[in-house]
């Protein structure tokens, strides 16, 4: 039966009603005349307290509350892929065309076109077992998506007694029935988005996520399936870095959630990925990317929501046996929606005012995380992989967001204000990150691109370490107080920064960088490095080295030589062999 | 504002700082606007911050002294806080809350708006491209300012912001456009002199009639500067998005409006965050900031500049810091170089203009703007280095290159940063100025512009 009853006290978006014996915990109700939406956070006897998603400008004590008997739930089905919804689902195209160009209260719609006819094509027959999470068919939901129809997991599948022949329908739609149940399997299912979608089993990552980014994928990758967080202050590009990544990683699918960031910033997705080739299928990149976008200035119990909503939509279509990557900016806009909640709920704060479960709802979204076999037949392995943004009071790592976020994360990519200052972008500061699947994604390179790559990555992380230690001696005593051979570590570290670390997003050839010119111009620097060495033992002198022609070609590489003439890259390595010779090198390779 | 019907309650059971409890309220709604009649007649205003079990707090926006518990009467108007607005706005001065202070009658309203505003929905959001020309050369060739974009200028005491900003809001101009263009100024707790030299500098500049001022100074009541930024930016979207002007709002000082927040959250015993300031001051910027913008299907557009003077010059103050995660980048000013006799002291290395890359380029400003600013960015911070390097061990222990990034780091700031505060250089100037600065180094050290553009543009001294 569901709850009614009645407003006794608003305060901004949290109101308390009562007469609500009836409702349950996470219930969604709707709120007051203007029929807000809401959900139910706490109960007390016949009191409960309600966060709502809309504003609540002008709601009364005395207004009704009434429960829909339904936890807040997603749609999952076609039609998903390309929209940008609020951070409860509801498409602001949709809400646009009720409200205008401000966003309205009180409006329902439904989150996908549900009148829009896919063609069906079934992979089951009558009689055939079925089993939770069994495919039945698929449909083509954009140029990149084959949209595989599921059992839900909450279905208790068996022995399909009705299927429909290939054809057109909408998702409404029955499409297929079981002996085991009386309900009909439609192409669309709802899913409650607190509860993360069952799984058969677990697999470790072990397949690198490549983004195109050199800083990441050669130095910090993330994998497949794996958990990764970019804290930053303000300024040293945290979006620019998160939007690459939604960019250029090569996965399936994109969601991308604005928790309680800029408006403009997702104007600029909407607006750009539609023209955005993806590099790998050649097909717009928005025929793969959902957006949930609950900006700073919209209500703040849907950004609490849209964490959620996001990583249900990702779990859905790793079911299908995808690659997902999910990219959430930023989640301490999230912490601080738990925060301002937990405030009006007059819970006992823990550091900083955050409530004392900060943690645990970390580690149970970053949990969500994973390389996956899914539920039913055929097996389908996917993946949902989990970028976090956080944004730490004045730039400081110590605050209860960043330490708990580190807890639960295996890649963590510390953004470097003073990086950012100097206009070393990405700013990603290479002494404070780390990644935890260095070991297990080595193997991958070596299987895919280079045997080399393990150890070059070394030699190079290992140059950027010297000239870390290094640095300290030139700053008390200047770079003259130096060797020739650790002055030539410190020329060779700045050649890394500026040829292979920093990276130009908004160049059309740097913007995103093969695995294998990567590793090209990876090997070009530390075989510079090599030669270097070995020019100095046999007496030749820094400053010739450093008056190399081919340095400067060397650092422009990564912005003059496009994916697709990757050959260029050995004539600069035979360049180079000239230049030492010149200098009075024997080149012995 | 008008004073009729509305339902009125005299039992005021508690007055504490700016809050007042009136009790006994039965029909009272969140955000609902009230008027509080004193005993010997004085209207103030306020409105509803939480409301249940009969009892309704109010924030008094003219502050609670002089207010009795017997006597005092509040009266519930139905409505939550609204600005009348028409095109009779420009040139008009108006108080905190909105009300004339020019001594002229009241502009006939063409409509009246919820101060709040409603939150633009991002998919209707035009993306901001226009590139607004300043004339101020570091803004224009290293921190663009585009319309529809929130660029806040984060200073501290006594610095010259104010000069600066003034500058912008006489200079703006979109380049081959004929679109009209508004001012509107909101003053929130600054001194009165510093409201008249901004005054006195539209005036000067014939701006005035195309501008809407907004005073509360320093000695009018705190807690109206949380609706000052308010009625400025309803009137700011009014001219936007119904008469099609391109409005640059200049809102100063929001450290002043952020302290009256943190004054009304402490009244009502709030858990705080960092510094005493509410949890939820990130949120409440972000509905002043967000409002910036551009929309589909209209002409004009709201371009913001909050002005923010950071306590002890700290940059990771909660004010600058969650101010700085909202708007499109900052310009910051630098104590150093104000002290030097730099005008404008922008410390260039820490300010950003998040759109700039999307204002600028080909058939926008020119084709090797981004890079040759990259560049620009790339020698002066290099310079900074080789500066503090030379204060330890002296000239004598540097490098020939090294040498000629303290030459660019001088250029930069003497020739390209400094400028007088009445003059307007065009972007071309400003972009050779750009390259001047980087001539000083040899060819192979720019890094960041491509081999084309060094050809075109480059010659070393």
């Amino acid at each position: 039966m569901a709850a009614k009853g009645k407003i006794i006290w608003v305060s901004g978006p949290a109101v308390r009603a009562d007469g609500m014996s009836d409702a349950k915990m996470y219930e969604t109700v709707s709120v007051g005349n203007a029929k807000l939406i809401g959900e139910v956070i706490r109960l007390t006897g016949d009191t409960a307290f309600i966060q709502v998603y809309e504003s609540t400008s002008g709601l009364k004590p005395g207004e009704p509350v009434i429960g829909t008997g339904n936890p807040l739930s997603v749609l999952l089905g076609p039609g998903i892929i390309g929209q940008i919804y609020d951070g409860i689902q509801r498409p602001l195209k949709d809400l646009a065309a009720k409200s205008g160009s401000f966003i309205g209260r009180g409006i329902t719609t439904t989150p996908v076109d549900m009148t829009k006819k896919y063609t069906f094509k079934p992979v089951v027959k009558v009689g055939d077992e079925i089993k939770p999470g069994s495919v039945i068919g698929s449909v083509k939901e954009t140029d990149l998506i084959d949209h595989s129809i599921m059992v839900p997991p909450d279905h208790p599948g068996g022995k399909v007694t009705k299927i429909v022949g290939e054809g057109d329908y909408d998702l409404e739609t029955e499409l297929a029935t079981t002996n085991e149940s009386k309900i009909p399997i439609k192409m669309y299912h709802m899913w409650p988005v607190r509860k993360p979608r069952p799984y058969k089993s677990r697999y470790d990552p072990t397949v690198p996520l490549l983004t195109g980014q050199r800083v990441i994928d050669t130095f910090f990758p993330i994998a497949k399936g794996g958990t990764g967080s970019i804290p930053g202050a303000f300024g040293t590009g945290k979006t620019v870095t998160l939007h690459q990544i939604a960019k250029w990683a090569d996965s399936q699918v994109v969601v991308y959630i604005g928790c309680g960031e800029r408006g403009n910033e997702m104007t600029e997705v909407l607006v750009e990925f539609p023209h955005l080739k993806d590099p790998r299928t050649g097909k717009p990149l928005m025929d793969r990317t959902v957006l949930v976008a609950n900006t700073s200035n919209m209500p703040v119990a849907a950004r609490e929501a849209s964490i959620y909503t996001g990583v249900t939509i990702a779990e859905y279509y790793r079911d299908m046996g995808k690659d997902v990557v999910l990219v959430a900016d930023s989640t301490s806009r999230w912490a601080e929606a738990l925060r301002e909640m937990s405030g009006r709920l007059e819970e006992m704060p823990a550091e900083e005012g955050y409530p004392s479960y900060l943690a645990s709802r970390l580690a149970e979204f970053y949990e969500r995380a994973g390389r996956v076999r899914a539920l039913g037949s055929p097996d389908r392995d996917g993946s949902v992989t989990l970028v976090g943004a956080v944004s730490p009071s004045g730039g400081d790592f110590t605050e209860p967001v960043t330490t708990h976020t580190m807890r639960f994360i295996k890649t963590f990519w510390a953004l470097d204000a003073k990086l950012a200052y100097s206009r070393h972008y990405p700013s990603i500061n290479w002494m404070n990150s780390y990644s935890g699947y260095l070991s297990d994604i080595g193997k991958w390179w070596g299987d895919n691109v280079s045997k080399e790559w393990f150890e070059l990555r070394s030699e190079a992380y290992g140059i950027l370490q010297r000239e870390d230690t290094l640095k300290e001696i030139v700053r008390l005593l200047g770079p003259e107080a130096l060797p020739d051979e650790e002055k030539l570590i410190l020329e060779v570290a700045r050649m890394i920064k500026i040829g292979i670390l920093q990276q130009n997003s908004f160049d059309d050839v740097d913007t995103y960088c093969s695995p294998q010119k990567q590793l090209k111009l990876l090997k070009l620097l530390v075989e510079f490095y090599r030669q270097g060495q070995r020019a100095l033992k046999d007496g030749v002198s820094l400053a010739d080295i450093r008056a190399m022609p081919v340095i400067s070609t060397l650092l422009k590489a990564r912005m003059e030589i496009p994916d697709d003439q990757i050959a260029k890259l050995d004539q600069v390595q035979t360049t180079i062999n000239d230049e030492f010779k010149k200098i009075g090198v024997k080149v012995t390779n | 504002m008008s004073t009729q019907g509305g339902v009125q309650y005299s039992k005021i059971a508690e007055i504490k700082g700016p809050l007042v409890v009136v009790d006994g309220v039965d029909s009272a709604a969140f955000d609902e606007l009230v008027e509080i009649q004193t005993t010997d007649g004085e209207r103030r205003l306020g409105k509803v911050l939480e409301v249940g079990n009969g009892k309704a707090i109010v924030q008094v926006f003219e502050g609670t002294t002089g207010l009795s518990v017997s006597g005092t009467s509040a009266k519930f108007m139905g409505k939550v806080m609204e600005m009348p607005v028409s095109e009779e706005v420009l040139g008009r001065v108006f108080d905190g809350l909105g009300r004339p202070i020019d001594g002229l009658p009241d502009p006939i309203a063409s409509k009246f708006l919820d101060i709040n505003g409603e939150p633009m929905n991002p998919e209707q959001r035009e993306y901001p491209r226009d590139f607004i020309q300043t004339g101020v050369s570091v803004i224009d060739g290293m921190l663009t300012l585009v319309r529809g974009q929130k660029l806040p200028i984060f200073s501290g005491s006594g610095m010259s912001h104010n000069i600066l900003a003034a500058q912008i809001a006489r200079q703006a101009s979109v380049v081959g456009t004929t679109d009209e263009f508004a001012v509107v100024f909101a003053a929130i707790g600054v001194q009165y002199s510093e409201a008249e030299y901004f005054k006195r500098s539209l005036e000067e500049s014939g701006a005035l009639k195309r501008s809407v001022l907004f005073l509360n100074l320093a000695d009018d009541p705190a807690i109206e500067r949380i609706i000052t930024p308010r009625v400025a930016l309803t009137v700011a979207e009014y001219l936007a998005y119904d008469l099609g002007m391109h409005v640059l709002v200049i809102l100063t000082d929001m450290t002043n409006y952020a302290e009256a927040l943190r004054e009304i959250s402490a009244a009502r015993e709030e858990v705080p965050g960092r510094k005493g300031y509410p949890g939820y001051l990130y949120t409440d910027l972000s509905t002043i900031y967000e409002r910036a913008g551009r929309l589909h299907g209209r002409k004009g557009s709201v371009t913001q500049m909050p002005i923010l003077t950071m306590p002890s010059d700290d940059i990771t103050h909660p004010i600058p810091d969650l101010t700085g995660y909202i708007t499109e980048g900052q310009i910051v000013l630098g104590r150093d170089l104000f002290r030097q006799g730099v005008y404008p002291p922008v410390n260039i290395l820490m300010s950003l203009s998040r759109i700039m890359k999307d204002g600028i380029g080909e058939g926008r400003t020119r084709v090797d703007h981004q890079e040759i600013s990259n560049q620009n960015y790339d020698a002066y911070s290099r310079s900074q280095e080789v500066r503090a390097l030379a204060g330890i061990v002296g000239k004598a222990g540097l490098t020939g290159v090294d040498l000629k990034y303290l030459e660019v780091g001088d250029s930069f700031e003497k020739d390209f940063l400094t400028q007088a505060v009445d003059e307007n250089r065009t972007i071309e100037e400003t972009l050779s100025l750009q390259w001047k600065v980087v001539s000083f180094l040899p060819k192979n050290e720019l890094t960041k512009v491509k081999d084309k553009f060094i050809e075109q543009y480059y010659k070393e001294r």
